[in-house]
């Protein structure tokens, strides 16, 4: 049996949208709408979709940034949302999270050494405050930084390296878990690779657990164990490398990987494309039936209708979760 | 040869930026050419110059700061930084247009798209109101907008992000360009609208004839649809070839790192050899090649000096690098 570190069941986000002088909620948004997975320790589970497919919110979700409308989360066996104050504080510290702009995500007027130590000061009692400074040098070195730019202003340092600040400030507490919000997409693909290969590094070393979000399917493949395919607030696939990559079964997932550029001119030639039509339905009022139907070229009329659950599906080569009626690889 | 047989021919353009810190050199001696129905691709990472010579063919360069110090533009045989401001207003539209990476920035909020798009004929073929609009209506079908006659009146944030940038495309395409200039056209958008955007700009390239510069930072978006590609590197092209040739064996130690970098959708496991280090400061850029402090074959002769020129290494395959060609070999 694997070891679960992080359990989902049945997680639902929705946003009220009110209007009016009185601002009456006259909808919602279903930003995460029946989500279950479980994460293994020391594995990293990618979590892919467009934008509006809600993997953020799900992340946020993750660490209780966001209380649910409804659903568990099991953290290491605790459950997560039932936790209250000192409590809930205590097992935040396992869980951590980066964020995708490191732009934005660090305050431009705090020292980089008070903004990977500022986490000590909600909890102080993991790190004695005369050996804060000698852990922020240890983890500036631990991301690739010279602990020498322990007084530095984010302003000057790179975006790649404003990340690595990033990764030391969730890095600080010891954390189990560390879920990773689109963090290398606003980088240059040479900076970008080397952020990657510290995450993959640092996973080692620490044997942590990642929840790695992102909308670049190659840069999931590369860092992934296992793969969550997202669309309108549900997961529609999930299984490791080899069931998604090669033989996925969702129309979805086969037209997100079809869509995506291969860097190799001789591959491109020679590679089928689905083009899907149109646009991804808002999330404040999503298609009944599957989600997908409105841009799948296989929806019948059972898919307007019925909605398919997440369920072990043949691939060819086997069975992984998959959420279509008609669920089947590709040849 | 003579200068008539391309569409575009860039010839030693250089751009400098006159900034309070010093003089940032954008664009360091930059040439290319492209013909009809032919799609260059200009590949370079931020700070690159890309975009800078993409504007500097416009004639939209920030001026100041920014201000073309050499060179030629070449459209069909005319030195366009020869012309006057004025004349040379007359080719952006008709002979050369522009779409760019944020479609929400480059649209006006308060004028419905069609109007946006009107204007258009209006300003450059005196159109009359009614005619314009029905001129609109034709090319946001022409650009795949589902109901365009209802859409027509509709306000730019009332369109999602790849129907916003078809509408950028259609105001580009409006008065027939010879040349089309996409900076990251789909950067901003999902793979699935991605996929879209590059397939509608190759149908339109097929159609009419003409020539598309692709400005991009993602490898994969080239190889989909560029006939040739020349990699930009702190504002010098530090390798031009025809696309085939180029990912099969790259011949500058760049292009080679950045194809090593990219993780690739079908294939799983091996390490990305990152480039180590940053893209140097135009402020401060080092001494003989602008590559050297990153690049893993470095030697003496590359640190001091002048950069390596530009040369030809195979047929249609030019490089610079002292070492372009025999990377194979070389110490790494």
């Amino acid at each position: 049996m694997p070891d679960v570190i992080l359990k989902a069941e049945e997680l639902v986000k929705h946003y009220p949208i009110k209007t009016g002088v009185v601002r009456r909620t006259t909808g919602k948004v279903r930003a995460v709408d029946g989500v279950s997975f479980e994460l293994h320790r020391g594995e990293t589970l990618g979590v892919v979709g467009e934008s509006g497919c809600g993997k953020s919110t799900l992340g946020r979700l993750l660490m209780r940034l966001e209380e649910p409308t409804s659903g568990h989360l099991d953290f290491d066996g605790v459950d997560m949302y039932a936790q209250k104050g000192r409590d809930m504080d205590r097992m935040r510290r396992d869980i951590q999270i980066v964020f995708q702009d490191p732009y934005t995500s660090l305050d431009p007027r705090m020292t980089v050494g008070d903004i990977i130590a500022e986490p000590f000061k909600i909890h102080p009692d993991v790190v004695p405050a005369r050996k804060r400074k000698e852990r922020v040098r240890e983890l500036l070195d631990l991301v690739g930084l010279s602990p020498e730019h322990i007084n530095r202003y984010p302003h000057q340092f790179s975006g790649g390296q404003r990340q690595r600040i990033g990764v030391a400030r969730g890095l600080a507490l010891n954390p189990k878990v560390l879920i990773l919000d689109e963090p290398v997409s606003a980088l240059d693909v040479s900076v970008q690779a080397q952020v990657v290969n510290l995450l993959d590094h640092l996973q080692r070393e620490l044997n942590l657990s990642y929840v790695f979000i992102a909308h670049d399917l190659s840069v999931v493949r590369h860092i992934s164990d296992r793969v969550a395919v997202m669309y309108l607030g549900k997961i529609v696939e999930i299984g490791d490398d080899a069931q998604i990559y090669e033989h996925a079964t969702h129309p979805y997932t086969q037209a997100l990987l079809s869509a995506v550029p291969v860097p190799d001119p001789v591959v491109e030639e020679s590679r089928e494309q689905i083009v899907l039509t149109g646009d991804v339905p808002s999330p404040a009022n999503p298609p009944k039936g599957c989600r997908f139907h409105t841009r799948c070229w296989k929806a019948t009329e059972k898919c307007k209708t019925e909605v398919p659950l997440l369920q072990l599906r043949g691939d060819g080569q086997g069975q992984h979760l998959s959420a279509c009626h008609y669920a089947e690889a590709l040849k | 040869m003579s200068d008539s047989e391309h569409l575009l021919e860039v010839n030693d353009l250089h751009v400098e930026f006159r900034l309070r810190d010093g003089i940032a050199k954008a664009i360091n001696g930059v040439s290319f050419y492209l013909d009809e129905r032919e799609t260059l691709a200009i590949l370079g990472e931020s700070g690159s110059g890309k975009s800078v010579t993409a504007q500097a063919i416009m004639g939209i360069l920030d001026s100041p700061p920014g201000f073309v110090t050499g060179g030629e533009v070449l459209f069909q045989g005319t030195d366009l930084e020869k012309l006057s401001p004025k004349a040379r207003a007359k080719y952006r539209g008709p002979k050369l247009s522009m779409i760019f990476q944020d479609a929400l920035s480059s649209l006006n909020p308060v004028f419905p798209v069609g109007w946006q798009i009107a204007e258009m004929f209006r300003v450059h073929q005196h159109m009359n109101r009614s005619d314009a609009l029905a001129k609109a209506i034709t090319l946001m079908e022409k650009v795949k907008i589902p109901a365009a006659k209802e859409r027509v009146r509709a306000y730019p944030h009332q369109f999602s992000g790849g129907m916003r940038q078809r509408i950028m495309i259609a105001m580009a395409i409006a008065l027939d360009p010879w040349l089309l200039i996409a900076d990251e056209p789909t950067t901003a958008l999902d793979v699935t609208v991605q996929a879209q955007i590059m397939d509608l700009l190759k149908e339109l390239q097929e159609e009419s004839g003409m020539g598309l510069i692709l400005i991009t930072h993602d490898l994969g978006v080239v190889a989909s649809v560029a006939d040739r590609i020349a990699v930009m590197y702190a504002g010098r092209i530090v390798e031009s070839s025809d696309i085939r040739p180029l990912y099969a064996n790259p011949l500058h130690p760049y292009t080679k790192g950045l194809l090593e970098s990219v993780p690739r959708l079908d294939q799983k496991g091996q390490d990305l050899l990152a480039i180590g280090g940053l893209p140097p400061n135009l402020l401060a850029m080092p001494a003989g090649c602008p590559f050297n402090p990153r690049c893993r074959y470095a030697f003496d002769k590359c640190r001091a000096g002048e950069p390596p020129a530009s040369e030809e290494i195979e047929p249609g395959r030019t490089a610079a690098c002292y070492l372009a060609g025999r990377l194979e070999g070389a110490h790494a």
